[in-house]
């Protein structure tokens, strides 16, 4: 759905990265980290943990030296739109939360110079170590910018008896619209987020998506339900997705997915053959397939129709059950729609069709009536 | 023009990056809307500069090309917006230029995926300058009856059919560019139609607010009721919370933000991160609703019944009917209508002899790929190429023994002469080999199809050797194809020698015992009076013709047409180019012919 360039990235490599970059911008700092695999973590590689609402399995583990350390600091950078923030306290690691109130910000201005910003006098530390922290901070900064960084937090954040500084929890995030930076990233990998295992039909629609400059998403979200999502565009599939839901069928919903960016007839052939599939899996009653859309800027509706119209026709003795309907406009929909309401009679399947003078997720509540009977 | 608007029916734009289907775009919809002036005063494509052809309406317009943001900017004082096309590369330099002149004051970003901190620079130097960017990421806005960015409201029927050719009442901004269409079928259909519809891009920061676009359309008093589509994400809706609490938005607001279905999405974990404790609000599409609900924002319960609510508010208002103009009627692009079978016209050329339209070339209905698997000769092509027929392995093999006999005779005769003098004046090789194929004519390579007309008309009217060569003699013609300036009887033409032994394979071969026949009249009255190799070559051809059931017309049309001729051309390109090549390989240089071997008279 809504495609978010910041990207976490895994802890292992925030700590490598920083290590090897942080003395260009005036902090020497060296951290052993080591990434391992299932022969030292027996037990826990693979294991699968849930945390919240989400299992997964765990699959990564880093192994650090133990750091003897007095304090446990709270750094965060983060960015907004006029300024980035320089979060501190002095009350950091597992109870930051509890003593947010000690929290500074310190705003920096964007295109601002980080060595004109003021930090010594507001950072709430006292003694030797003041300057040492101020110095890590300015270093961190111009690390942040440079390399792309849209969020970074450091809890607990402690020194060892020779002062030296050790980030011990490390976020990091970065854009990855930041094409500048891929160099200095130096093939770095950004993970999937942790848990849900994909189905093979979001697998295989992955992999369309990949061959081509088109834009082809599937996300299955109830294998049972009963009414399939078939839409074109990501804004207007987002809102089919939201009507389903807002109008209380939220569970009934079987997928979320979009077909947009011009596709050629074979991969929305695919696509649709693939949704196709999910949707007349395991009974048909009362199901409904959504053939949706906006009125579209210059895809020619027409062409687009001819790839879902072939899939329709070869899974049409799964779909006698079935009730269909489509709404589209844009370039050329008369005869797009003329397709439709023919393949209707031809395959025997009742497929009701509405242009652009219809709203565009009426066909999301006659779908539900539909569905009640009505 | 106000301060609140952004455009007008005036309004000016650089487009940078030479875009041609959207510059044509911006042009249709300035015709239709009965603009005095396009939209587009120039274009901006980096490296390249001239004028650019495009339609305002029948008419088609120069607009200029320049290859600099600066040079435009002050040849065009009056344009005041940008549209951005350059990739996410090179928006943020061309942009940031764009922001800093005096003249241009809005510009609008298309490019998709911009790093945010090259965004946020910019965000900062439009501040500074008191400029607007609309996107990154967007495609673009369009203020009715006035003004089009680009792509924005597809295609001429939607525009039409959603009456953005005048402006109507409604202000509207969104954060998806490809759902602005739609919105503004909607607004069509349930008010009186858009004044001004923006879409700002779905970036986290974009360069203008949607709060910033609401206040604009609060002070245009031609704007009656603001629309406004959102998205979970970021914080754009609550600014407009805060502003239509202070009473800085008074028009009222109908307001959806779309994403409420990601509750039931399976999840990515929250760590929870101290990031999400800083006074942040919360970013998902229900509480933004309900949010914006609280503040006296009409909210509908969701997007299906959006329109209703919109229809509802703008009853409410009564306004009085707008005026409806009448809309020109803009022509179709010739190639929209030759689809339609709405247009015809008489072609200028034709061709019987290949096709490059398709996936690859076909010559006379043989596609490349089977010319190639089928190891198809010269020959073939030249037979399939200008014969427009296959011939049998003997007439093919045949054709490619006179280009290889008829490829060189050395560096003397006056084609490899000229192209060698030429060659060495330094010019290039087309030219050299022009220079060198411009002497061949009656005196030099040019005799075979002469030699093949008089030789085929006298043995086709029955005419004796002896009667020939008599009938030739009392018009005082020479005999195209007899005589050599070096070779005889004696001492034979090698190459006619091969030429008669391969034709003792044609099937017929009546021709060239003709010629054989005048060759021992003409040899009584002189030993060089031998039948030459273009004349061998030119009666042969006729032998072949012959051989292969050409027709008489098709034979008499060949040699009519030149195409004997046209062999020895073929051939002896491929000579005069090599010494072409030969000269510049050794550095020759330019040639001057000496005084002592010109006669000079006074």
């Amino acid at each position: 759905m809504i495609s978010i360039p910041r990207k976490k990235i895994r802890e292992y490599d925030a700590k490598k990265m920083l290590a090897a970059n942080l003395a260009k911008y005036g902090y020497d700092i060296s951290l052993e980290v080591a990434k391992v695999d299932e022969h030292t973590i027996k037990g826990n590689m693979g294991k699968t943990v849930e945390i919240g609402s989400v299992s997964g399995v765990l699959t990564n583990f880093i192994i650090e030296p133990f750091v003897e350390h007095d304090n446990e600091y709270f750094l965060a950078i983060m960015s907004q739109r006029e300024e980035d923030i320089i979060l501190f306290s002095e009350k950091g690691g597992v109870d930051v939360e509890e003593h947010w109130h000690k929290i500074i910000q310190i705003p920096v201005p964007i295109n601002e110079n980080i060595e004109n910003i003021s930090i010594t006098t507001r950072l709430p530390v006292s003694g030797e170590r003041k300057e040492r922290i101020v110095s890590f901070i300015k270093a961190l900064y111009k690390y942040y910018v440079d390399f792309g960084c849209t969020y970074i937090e450091m809890n607990p954040l402690a020194f060892d008896k020779q002062e030296r500084v050790y980030p011990l929890g490390f976020v990091c995030e970065l854009d990855d619209c930041e094409h500048k930076c891929e160099g200095k990233w130096n093939g770095l990998e950004f993970p999937q987020p942790f848990g849900r295992k994909l189905y093979p039909q979001e697998k295989f629609v992955a992999e369309l998506d990949d061959k081509t400059g088109a834009s082809l998403k599937l996300t299955v979200l109830n294998p049972d339900g009963k009414i399939w999502l078939l839409v074109a565009g990501g804004g207007a599939s987002v809102i089919y997705t939201d009507t389903v839901v807002d109008l209380g069928y939220g569970k009934e919903l079987g997928n979320y997915g979009e077909y947009s960016g011009d596709p050629n007839e074979e991969e929305t052939y695919h696509y649709a053959k693939t949704v196709i599939g999910l949707a007349t899996n395991g009974g048909q009653e009362d199901r409904t397939l959504l053939i949706g859309g906006g009125v579209a800027n210059f895809t020619n509706v027409a062409n687009t129709f001819k790839g879902i119209i072939r899939a329709l026709r070869e899974s049409k003795e799964h779909l006698q059950k079935m009730k269909i309907f489509v709404r589209r406009g844009g370039p050329n929909y008369e005869e797009g729609l003329k397709m439709m309401r023919e393949l209707g009679n031809e395959i025997n399947v009742a497929i009701d069709v509405y242009g652009p003078e219809t709203h565009m997720t009426k066909i999301v509540d006659l779908a539900i009536k539909q569905m009640n009977g009505h | 023009m106000e301060n609140h608007n952004l455009f007008s029916r005036d309004t000016e734009a650089f487009i940078y990056n030479l875009k041609v289907a959207p510059i044509q775009r911006m042009l249709d919809f300035d015709y239709i809307c009965k603009r005095s002036k396009p939209s587009v005063a120039a274009i901006i494509n980096p490296g390249n500069s001239g004028y650019h052809k495009a339609f305002f309406g029948t008419k088609e317009i120069l607009i200029p090309v320049y290859s600099k943001i600066s040079d435009a900017v002050t040849a065009h004082s009056h344009a005041d917006v940008m549209v951005n096309f350059a990739s996410f590369r090179s928006a943020y330099s061309s942009s940031k230029e764009a922001l800093e002149t005096k003249t241009i004051r809005t510009v609008a970003i298309i490019a998709e995926g911009m790093p945010e901190r090259d965004v946020r620079q910019l965000i900062s130097v439009a501040k500074k300058n008191n400029k607007i960017i609309i996107g990154p990421a967007t495609v673009g806005g369009i203020a009715a009856g006035a003004f089009r960015i680009g792509n924005t409201a597809g295609t001429i029927e939607n525009i039409i059919s959603c009456k953005l050719y005048r402006a109507g009442s409604v202000g509207f901004v969104s954060k998806s560019g490809g759902l602005t269409n739609e919105m503004c079928n909607v607004l069509g259909r349930t008010t009186d139609g858009v004044y001004e519809a923006i879409a700002i891009g779905g970036d986290r920061y974009p360069g203008s607010t949607m709060l910033e676009h609401m206040l604009r359309f609060e002070q245009n008093p031609e704007i009656k009721m603001i629309v406004g589509l959102g998205e979970l994400g970021g914080d754009e809706e609550y600014a407009i919370i805060e502003a239509k609490k202070k009473g800085k938005i008074t028009k009222p607001i109908v307001m959806w933000v779309s994403g409420t279905c990601t509750k039931i999405f399976p999840g990515e974990v929250q760590f929870g991160h101290a990031g999400a404790k800083t006074g942040k609000l919360e970013e998902s599409a229900d509480a933004k609703n309900k949010a914006l609900r609280d503040v006296g924002v009409i909210v509908p319960n969701s997007f299906e019944d959006f329109d209703k609510k919109i229809a509802e508010v703008f009853a409410s208002l009564k306004l009085p009917a707008k005026k409806e103009p009448e809309v020109p009627k803009l022509p179709l692009d010739y190639d929209a209508a030759v689809k339609k079978s709405a247009v015809r016209k008489p072609t200028n050329f034709i061709s019987t002899i290949s096709d490059d339209r398709g996936d690859e070339p076909y010559y006379v209905g043989i596609p490349m790929s089977k010319l190639i698997e089928n190891n198809y000769s010269i020959g073939d092509v030249i037979s399939l190429l200008w014969f427009k027929k296959r011939l049998p392995e003997y007439a093919t093999k045949f054709i490619e023994m006179c280009i290889i006999i008829a490829a060189d005779h050395g560096p003397a005769v006056s084609g490899a002469h000229n192209a060698i003098v030429a060659a060495r004046a330094g010019k290039d090789t087309v030219s050299s080999l022009c220079s060198g194929l411009l002497t061949i004519g009656p005196r030099f390579g040019g005799a075979i199809d002469d030699a093949a007309r008089f030789f085929k008309e006298a043995c086709d009217k029955g005419l004796s050797a002896e009667q020939f060569v008599e009938d030739m003699k009392k018009q005082g013609m020479l005999i195209p194809g007899i005589g050599h300036r070096i070779k005889s009887a004696k001492n034979p033409d090698k190459r006619v020698e091969l030429l008669k032994e391969y034709a003792k394979s044609f099937p017929s071969h009546k021709y060239l015992d003709y010629a054989l026949a005048v060759e021992q009249v003409t040899l009584k009255k002189a030993d060089n009076l031998i039948l030459n190799v273009d004349g061998c070559i030119g009666v042969l051809f006729v032998d072949l013709f012959d051989s292969c059931k050409f027709s008489k017309e098709e034979i008499d049309e060949i040699v009519e047409l030149g195409y004997l001729n046209g062999i020895f051309v073929l051939a002896r390109s491929i000579g005069l180019m090599g010494h072409v090549f030969d000269q510049k390989r050794l550095k020759q240089p330019l040639y001057r012919h000496p005084w002592d071997d010109i006669l000079f008279l006074p």
